[in-house]
């Protein structure tokens, strides 16, 4: 695939990630902060926010497997990753954190326990996306050109 | 999203001199959010120093439970504090009134930041002498106008 055809590629792919509500402006202005200092920034912030998301699907994974569930403890972790997909602009994982955050508040185990394999199915899939999209980045900064805005 | 206590018109071409950079401290217990406000506040030519908590804020700031009395005569470090509202340990509301407590520090804004709209912790913000409220996430409009209000605070 030539050039041309690689940035095309890009952009309708990242429109696609918006117009199916994966990300928001959020996304956009993260990429605005970006520039010749910190080219790298996207793709750090995103990272740390992958890093932070795992290791809080799995505080909340091992809570909810206590016999004892500490409300207040998971919607802590809830906060948290609501405040990073916030962020970075991880629309349906923000909006699905909503939810669970309402169930905590209602010590709904029943819902707690519906909603978070839906919270990490949606992290998944936004998590495969935005990696696609960086290596298509990637491979457009390889083959000498530069990312469209 | 901005609530303010001062009403702040200004204009988008703020000059500032090399050497003459507003320091500000940025407090968030989240690690992404804690870079994304170091980034915004640096585009806008700002030196940031960031803390996870209040208690490292405090430190920093020089109020640490080890270092009282040490305060005497000195003059503050930073020119803005900006610190997230729910944070483990001490709020966003318990670290603006242990700054506006310091005869050192109440000088310096504070602002506060939530990813909540709840007008009643606003306006307790508001009323404990918090310059500004601010929605997360932070836009790069947000930064731009704290940085007018600040160049305008310097005269």
């Amino acid at each position: 695939m030539d050039l041309v055809q690689l940035q095309r590629q890009l952009v309708d792919y990242r429109t696609s990630l918006y117009h199916e509500g994966f990300l928001d402006e959020q996304f956009t202005q993260l990429q605005e902060l970006q520039d010749e200092n910190n080219p790298d920034f996207v793709v750090e912030v995103v990272s740390l926010f992958f890093e932070d998301s795992e290791r809080l699907l799995n505080e909340l994974s091992n809570a909810l497997e206590q016999q004892i569930i500490d409300f207040k403890r998971m919607d802590a972790r809830v906060h948290q990753l609501k405040g990073s997909s916030s962020s970075i602009g991880a629309q349906r994982v923000r909006q699905l954190c909503i939810v669970f955050r309402n169930y905590c508040e209602a010590q709904n185990v029943e819902g707690c326990l519906k909603c978070l394999p839906q919270v990490k199915h949606e992290y998944s899939i936004v998590k495969t996306k935005l990696e696609s999209m960086f290596q298509l980045e990637q491979q457009i900064l390889n083959a000498g050109g530069s990312v469209p805005v | 999203m901005l609530y303010q206590s001062m009403d702040g018109g200004c204009s988008d071409d703020v000059t500032t001199e090399i050497g003459d950079e507003p320091h500000v401290l940025a407090v968030d217990d989240n690690l992404i959010d804690r870079k994304l406000v170091e980034k915004l506040l640096k585009n806008s030519s700002c030196k940031v120093t960031t803390a996870e908590n209040g208690l490292r804020a405090l430190e920093y700031l020089g109020l640490g439970s080890d270092q009282r009395n040490a305060m005497e005569g000195t003059v503050s470090k930073v020119n803005l504090i900006i610190t997230d509202y729910c944070m483990p340990g001490m709020t966003g509301y318990e670290l603006l009134k242990k700054i506006k407590e310091s005869s050192v520090l109440r000088e310096v804004p504070v602002v506060i930041m939530s990813s909540e709209n709840v007008p009643t912790r606003i306006s307790q913000c508001l009323q404990e002498g918090a310059q500004m409220f601010m929605l997360k996430p932070l836009k790069q409009s947000d930064v731009k106008q704290l940085k007018c209000y600040l160049m305008k605070c310097r005269g």
